[in-house]
């Protein structure tokens, strides 16, 4: 019976209700599904948080709008919400300064749900969001793919993730380059940095090879370390290590460590991506950039330009956009996309780049990311074109329920700022250096 | 070999559109003459060289000439002169370092001798109404962090262009997106942080760069002041602060005006500046971001009668009658600065709102201690302009109504006849994010033709 219930209330706890339990259809929209060419005028079928169609409006079968719901979003875009790879919202946090390696420190535990910052993720349009710890340790936790669902109490209303307790519900956050250096324990140096990971790395090869040996015998078993089970997990290539790098030679750093020890990773604002585009593509490495107005602020970052996306993307490499937020502010990932294309993308790599390619690289490209049937029902109605200075996210749905309007007072101000919209003390993840 | 390498020197000299016209040309002109002698002597035929190389003298020094008169022709499909209505199918004359004549393709007749550049929408050069960039600089190290001096919170007396560095990285960024003008210097963070200047955004030694070298003194009232200093610890010590120092210069000011000759004070830098402030020589620019902040500057202004200029002022919004009753202009934060600390509360409608009540205002990059280490002001009006604020208005507070808060709009900030030849071409709706900057020209010379 116990157990009855508990399987009760774990199903209801990660399947959040779903509002829509009528299928529900929108109407005559230019649609990016993403996946394929654009739609000029096409409809978007919804039911049971998933996608069921989507299609041209000359398919639409004519009658069938009876049993639905039906919002005409003529003159609208709808696209997939975006999925942002690299983000600091919900005022968690991840390893203390006690070392600088925290692999078993999970930043799930310290997120506020209800935290506003969250607010601006929607008013942004993003649906998928991975929370990262910062980049002031090489291994600072574990991050933590969250679904921006409505009105969340818990955690558990928000992971991506089915099964909290046993599941792998983010990625393992590193870094290299100058954040993560400092007295000790943190490593003084570059060579430092990397020894201090490699050493990490054996001892959990070694660790794994024990468990392999044990052979599921429990009396040859080694004692349970959380530390050594979450890098076990990188080893095996089923938690991807989202990794903090600047600098060309701090990037083939990472692509070393890669080969030596096989994990799955994810190179993240890659400033100077550009300097070594061929070798990335070389080692089948996806990036995610940052886009930042200037270059600077810090020596790593002083090669900084707009034309990352493009030089990788001629490379061949898979490149997705985030916001780093508070570096840069939720509301704006479609911006970043767009500096993009300023630079030379093309416009269906940086949407992919907004969406898909950020799915893929958190490793769930599965259920989101582009509009086809089967996938979650996650997509944003736009006012114009996605990369328009003038467009607006008008709605953002997550799971086929609407958690953001802007027609609404309510939300709107998320959009918008205002006096006390944003409450609470805001986390600083980054060393912003002097307050003036 | 060795002439090819000179040659490529002059040729990168001239086309690469950094010369300064006479000088560097004429340096160029005799390196190539030199080269040109040599090579020819070591085959011989002495006397025809001599008439060559007169020939090529005389061609250079045609072509010379022809740089040293910059004469260029910009046709734009719409030019913003802001000065007035926009003009489709337009061009604007430059003569020398200065605007000749704006108007109708059509109307107006083109020297054949015109370099002609065009452009699908033509602005005036952008001015960038509050910069710390060329104190502060790319790296973010302590050697090129010269906005904010930390020994003492007032320091009125610390002048810009001591500090200015007219060669860093962040100048040439910001040149390349447009800006062609910076008001720049002291930062926000100190009770009395220094001076700061105006400059524009190409040249070589201060005296090409600077347009007025004491613009403002910058001011802040913020949380952020007891942070950086151990005294004020507070914001009311602060301002009590403020006022001593005021009086005394009050006071400094009595007696070197009216006392005999040698029962004058001894010149005082501090004071001397402060002076100046409350004379009204030199305008006090006060960053405030809360309402209680620029409640504080008014009462302050009131109370000693300076020019003020309310700087950040996030939280504007709420004190839209106070601030117009005041009279005084607004440089308003970036659109998209962070909402945390004393900037928590701002709102991307603040713009739109000042505009509707009449209170002018400009639009400024601000002081960034990370990344991005500046803003763009092209792409914080673009914010702007998408949140309420028309575009032409957008356009208008980072050119003309920028220039008019900084006291230079005889000169920059508008297409118009006289004023200096500072022009930015661009291959769209300049706001737009996908647009391009594809010209710049500054003082009638082209410092960036290539789109990006």
């Amino acid at each position: 019976m116990k157990i009855l219930i508990s399987f009760f209330l774990f199903t209801l706890i990660s399947f959040p209700s779903f509002s829509q339990t009528q299928p529900t259809v929108f109407l005559n929209a230019k649609i990016y599904p993403i996946s394929g060419e654009p739609i000029e005028s096409g409809y978007l079928l919804v039911h049971s948080g998933k996608i069921v169609e989507v299609g041209s409006m000359k398919d639409f079968p004519p009658g069938k709008e009876e049993d639905i719901i039906v919002f005409d979003v003529m003159r609208k875009v709808i696209m997939p919400g975006l999925v942002d790879t690299h983000s600091h919202i919900g005022e968690g946090d991840g390893g203390d300064r006690s070392s600088t390696t925290h692999p078993e420190v999970r930043i799930l535990d310290a997120i506020d749900p209800q935290s506003d910052t969250f607010k601006k993720a929607i008013a942004g349009g993003i649906t998928t969001v991975n929370v990262m710890p910062g980049s002031g340790h090489l291994m600072s936790g574990q991050t933590v793919y969250l679904k921006m669902r409505k009105d969340p109490k818990t955690i558990n209303d928000m992971l991506y993730c089915n099964d909290v307790l046993n599941g792998i519900c983010g990625g393992l956050k590193m870094a290299n380059g100058t954040n993560s250096l400092g007295d000790p324990p943190f490593s003084g140096t570059r060579s430092k940095s990397a020894s201090i990971i490699r050493q990490l790395f054996i001892k959990a090869q070694e660790y794994k090879a024990k468990i392999e040996r044990a052979n599921g015998d429990f009396e040859k078993m080694p004692e349970r370390n959380i530390e050594l089970e979450t890098l076990v997990q990188v080893l095996e290539g089923k938690r991807i290590v989202q990794h903090h790098t600047h600098r060309a030679d701090d990037i083939m750093t990472v692509l070393r460590l890669k080969e030596e020890f096989g994990f799955k990773v994810v190179l993240h604002h890659v400033s100077e991506g550009w300097k070594v585009a061929e070798q990335i593509a070389a080692a089948n490495v996806p990036c995610s950039i940052i886009m930042i107005d200037s270059p600077g602020g810090k020596l790593e970052a002083v090669n900084l330009i707009y034309k990352t996306g493009v030089v990788l993307e001629k490379a061949g490499v898979d490149v997705a956009y985030h916001t780093d937020d508070g570096i840069t502010d939720s509301r704006f990932l479609l911006r970043s996309a767009a500096f993009g294309v300023r630079a030379g993308m093309s416009e269906a790599k940086s949407l992919e780049a907004l969406t898909l390619a950020g799915a893929r690289m958190l490793g769930l490209d599965e259920r989101i990311g582009s509009l086809v049937p089967g996938k979650d029902a996650d997509f944003i109605i736009l006012s114009g074109e996605p990369l328009s200075v003038y467009t607006k996210v008008e709605q953002t749905w997550v799971e086929g329920e609407r958690v953001f309007d802007l027609s609404n007072p309510d939300d709107k101000k998320f959009s918008i700022g205002g006096y006390e919209v944003f409450r609470g003390d805001y986390k600083e993840v980054h060393n912003c250096g002097d307050d003036q | 070999m060795i002439r090819k390498i000179i040659l490529n020197a002059c040729h990168s000299h001239e086309s690469g559109n950094l010369s300064r016209t006479w000088i560097p040309v004429f340096a160029c002109r005799k390196v190539r003459f030199t080269g040109m002698i040599k090579g020819k002597n070591s085959e011989g035929n002495f006397q025809s060289q001599k008439i060559i190389s007169f020939i090529l003298i005389i061609i250079f020094l045609f072509i010379a000439s022809l740089k040293t008169h910059a004469q260029i022709a910009v046709y734009g499909d719409t030019i913003y002169t802001m000065a007035g209505e926009k003009i489709i199918n337009g061009v604007v004359l430059i003569k020398d370092r200065k605007i000749e004549k704006v108007g109708l393709q059509n109307e107006i007749t083109v020297p054949a001798d015109y370099k002609k550049v065009e452009g699908k929408v033509v602005t005036p050069g952008l001015i960038d109404a509050h910069s710390v960039v060329g104190l502060s600089g790319i790296y973010n190290y302590a050697h090129d962090q010269d906005q904010l001096e930390k020994s003492d919170a007032i320091q009125p007396e610390l002048r810009a262009f001591d500090a200015y560095n007219m060669r860093e990285k962040l100048i040439e960024f910001l040149r390349d997106l447009g800006i062609t003008t910076l008001h720049t210097g002291h930062g926000p963070g100190a009770l009395a942080s220094g001076q700061t200047m105006i400059v524009k955004t190409y040249g070589e030694t201060l005296k090409d760069v600077i347009v007025d070298s004491v613009a403002t003194v910058s001011f802040t009232l913020g949380s952020n002041v007891s942070r950086n200093y151990k005294k004020p610890g507070t914001r009311s010590k602060g301002v009590a602060m403020l006022r001593e120092e005021f009086l005394k210069a009050k006071d400094y000011m009595d007696k070197m005006k009216n006392a005999k000759e040698d029962k004058k004070p001894s010149r005082d830098l501090k004071l001397e500046t402060l002076a100046k402030v409350l004379s009204g020589e030199i305008p006090a620019m006060f960053t405030v971001q809360r309402a209680t902040e620029i409640m504080t500057a008014l009462r302050l202004q009131q109370e000693f009668g300076f020019k003020l200029i309310l700087d950040g002022a996030a939280e504007s919004y709420l004190l839209i009658n106070e601030i117009k009753n005041a009279g005084v202009p607004v440089i308003l934060h970036p659109t998209m600065v962070r909402n945390y600390g004393d900037t928590k509360n701002v709102s991307l409608e603040t713009a739109a709102t000042l505009n509707t009540a009449g209170i002018p205002f400009a639009l400024q990059s601000g002081y960034e201690s990370y990344v991005p280490k500046t803003r763009i002001v092209l792409f914080e009006a673009a914010i702007a302009n998408a949140n309420g604020l028309s575009f032409e208005d957008a356009l208008t507070t980072i050119t003309i109504d920028a220039a008019k808060i900084l006291g230079i709009e005889n000169l920059v900030g508008s297409i118009e006849e006289g004023k200096d030849a500072d022009i930015v071409l661009f291959d769209g709706n300049p706001f737009e994010y996908t647009s391009h900057v594809c010209v710049v020209i500054i003082n009638g010379e082209i410092v960036k033709e290539e789109c990006f």
